[in-house]
């Protein structure tokens, strides 16, 4: 074998190659820089914030003095999340489970796949406006700004991650299962619930950790469906504080103290998503699916 | 059924028969999950015209032409022209797609074809994080940290190249470059996610083919993988405006909410979506103000259901173009690699020429 039988790469052709190959390089490095800086000051301006009372104590809403801690925004966020979830999960799995078991190839399911699709793209300060105008300046519930109306506009934001994550993973599901329970005498309902399901947990609750995870990061439809307030409020009537909204209003306010709450809360809210997140892939990983 | 396992028709009546009791259950789920799905489609309707409805007093006053087209958005004179909104809204936008849009192929290139194995999947997981990052903490950033560190460089570029258009001139702390640059970095992890996907289908024939005929791992690139995956990557990027152009609260914090276009890149300016998040407080009194308000909403919707729509379309063509790969080692058999090469649409001998 000798070399004589290839053209030989000239040596602008391997300096190009180097080049191009080193740039690409480059800019994947640069794409690392954002997360890099973001997490980094996250953790410098944050770190100081925190401290018990930071985490037992509600805003005081004072400009000067003790501005307080962000227990109201985080049992908001939860409890808001946690609504949002109760309501999006069921109607999204719900609809998957149609898609795939009972609408496979119909021009409904097409139809309800595209709507999912369009409401995937609709920005969440539109689904914010909706709750709006719908539940919020018609006063539905004889409150105006609500708890409740927040989780509405953030399951609307879920419901379509809910739908496509949990559709995807219901189609790899092998249809020999299916037959497996069909030919030993189960109903479609059993074979749903008992066979179907179960095999696809995982990835479902994948798709759900997701979904929390970005709506628990979502300002916009919060800001006015549940407003911002600094007492703690468990009754789903009452407005509501958030994690996102807290910050959001602390950053525009010229004192330092304020704004050092609003990073500690960013770092809290991080630090949450960041774990939803990493669970999620590891529950992910050890799915026998995909 | 056969009925050949089974003694008589008797029998195999009562052994697979179900009383309509029985099957209430499952009739039960078969329309309630109907009834669901229907209800989806029926909210997005509901969604949609409900926004059309609400908007009505401002399309009645001051006319649709001229709310997208004028330039005044004064709501205390009632002036409601969204000129400079949609422009805010599509110069950020536009910038985000410039600056991310590269970087999201140079990282998708990179995992899929450059970097060394064992650090192909933690690079994925990083860079999904960005995915992670609420808005509003990269508003939080970009307002405390962006804004003041960039300032300088912009100045210097400002004052340096002012004689290309948009460029020279006073710059301000927030402005569009600012907001692009935020959004860049937002839009980057599903561009990127996306590329990766529509590059890892690129057949492995087409590579190896290029390969074989001389080509540097460059060349291979250029010539067998982009070619292949273009679509999908337009796709991906589509995707990633759709992103841009809804996002909210990042881009409130960092382009200055002014009323008006401003002269160059470095200049405040205002979106459709950061107008909604600012005023819809104060326009709870004035119908006129909350319509024109949801008027914006609606413009946003259109404007990204238009853009999503267009993405569909190029990820969908670039998914029906895929050819499964053979799936086996560099020496995969013959017949994969004839498989391969002619259903590609990707014509080796073209591209090499």
């Amino acid at each position: 074998m000798s070399a004589v039988a290839f053209a030989p790469v000239s040596a602008r052709r391997r300096r190009v190659d180097k080049l191009a190959r080193g740039l690409v390089a480059l800019l994947t490095g640069v794409a690392l820089v954002p997360l890099a800086l973001i997490l980094y000051y996250l953790v410098k301006q944050g770190i100081g914030a925190i401290s018990w009372s930071f985490f037992t104590t509600d805003p005081t809403g004072a400009f000067l003095g003790d501005p307080g801690g962000i227990k109201s925004a985080i049992l908001g966020t939860v409890l808001m999340v946690g609504l949002a979830t109760a309501v999006a999960v069921p109607v999204g799995v719900g609809v998957a489970i149609w898609l795939v078991e009972f609408g496979r190839g119909s021009k409904l399911a097409h139809a309800v796949r595209y709507f999912i699709d369009v409401m995937t793209g609709v920005p969440s300060i539109v689904f914010g406006l909706f709750v709006y105008i719908t539940l919020v300046i018609a006063g539905v519930g004889g409150s105006s700004f609500a708890g409740w109306k927040g989780s509405t506009a953030l399951a609307l934001l879920m419901l379509p991650i809910v739908t496509r994550s949990a559709e995807v993973v219901l189609l790899l599901v092998p249809d020999a299962l299916r037959e497996a329970s069909y030919a030993l005498g189960a109903p479609r309902w059993k074979t749903v619930f008992r066979i179907v399901l179960p095999t696809a947990l995982p990835g479902i609750v994948t798709g759900v950790l997701l979904a929390i995870a970005r709506a628990a990061g979502e300002t916009a439809p919060l800001l006015f469906t549940a407003a911002v307030v600094n007492a703690t409020a468990f009754d789903y009537n009452d407005r509501m504080n958030s994690l996102p909204a807290l910050i959001f209003q602390n950053v525009g306010q010229a004192q330092d103290r304020l704004v050092t709450i609003a990073w500690g809360a960013a770092l809290t809210l991080v630090a949450m998503i960041l774990m939803l997140t990493l669970l999620a892939r590891l529950i992910q990983r050890r799915s026998r699916l995909s | 059924m056969e009925a050949g396992t089974i003694a008589s028709a008797g029998e195999r009546r009562s052994a697979l028969h179900r009383s309509p009791a029985a099957r209430l259950p499952d009739r039960a789920l078969k329309w309630g999950l109907t009834a669901l799905s229907v209800g989806v489609i029926a909210l997005i309707g509901f969604f949609f015209v409900k926004l059309i409805l609400e908007s009505r007093p401002v399309f009645g006053q001051v006319g649709i032409v001229h709310f997208l087209f004028s330039a005044d958005w004064v709501p205390s004179r009632a002036l409601y022209g969204a000129l400079p909104l949609l422009a805010g809204t599509l110069i950020s936008s536009a910038i985000a797609l410039v600056l991310g849009i590269p970087v999201a192929v140079a990282t998708a290139l990179y995992v899929t074809e450059l970097a060394p194995r064992r650090v192909r999947g933690p690079l994925t997981v990083v860079i999904d994080l960005l995915a992670a990052v609420p808005s509003v903490v990269y508003g939080l950033w970009g307002f405390f940290f962006l804004i003041p560190k960039l300032q300088p460089a912009e100045r210097w570029f400002a004052d340096t190249f002012s004689f290309v258009p948009f460029v020279g001139g006073t710059v301000t702390g927030p402005n569009y470059f600012v907001a692009g640059l935020i959004l860049a970095i937002m839009i980057l992890p599903i561009a990127s996610a996306i590329s990766r996907e529509v590059i890892a289908t690129v057949p492995r024939e087409h590579k190896e083919a290029a390969l074989a005929l001389g080509a540097t791992r460059w060349e291979t690139i250029r010539m067998a993988v982009l070619p292949y995956a273009r679509g999908g990557i337009a796709g991906g990027a589509m995707l990633g405006l759709g992103r841009a152009i809804g996002e909210t609260i990042a881009v409130t914090l960092v382009i200055g909410n002014a009323n008006a276009i401003g002269h160059s890149f470095f200049q405040q300016g205002y979106t459709l979506a950061a107008v909604i998040a600012n005023e819809f407080g104060e326009a709870a009194s004035d119908p006129l103000h909350r319509a024109s308000l949801i008027a914006a909403g609606l413009v946003l919707f259109v404007l990204t259901l238009a853009v999503n729509a267009v993405a569909r379309v190029f990820v969908v063509r670039a998914e029906r173009g895929r050819v499964p790969s053979p799936g086996g080692g560099p020496l995969a058999g013959a017949g994969g690699r004839n498989a391969g090469l002619p259903t590609g649409g990707v014509p080796i001998s073209g591209a090499a020429a």
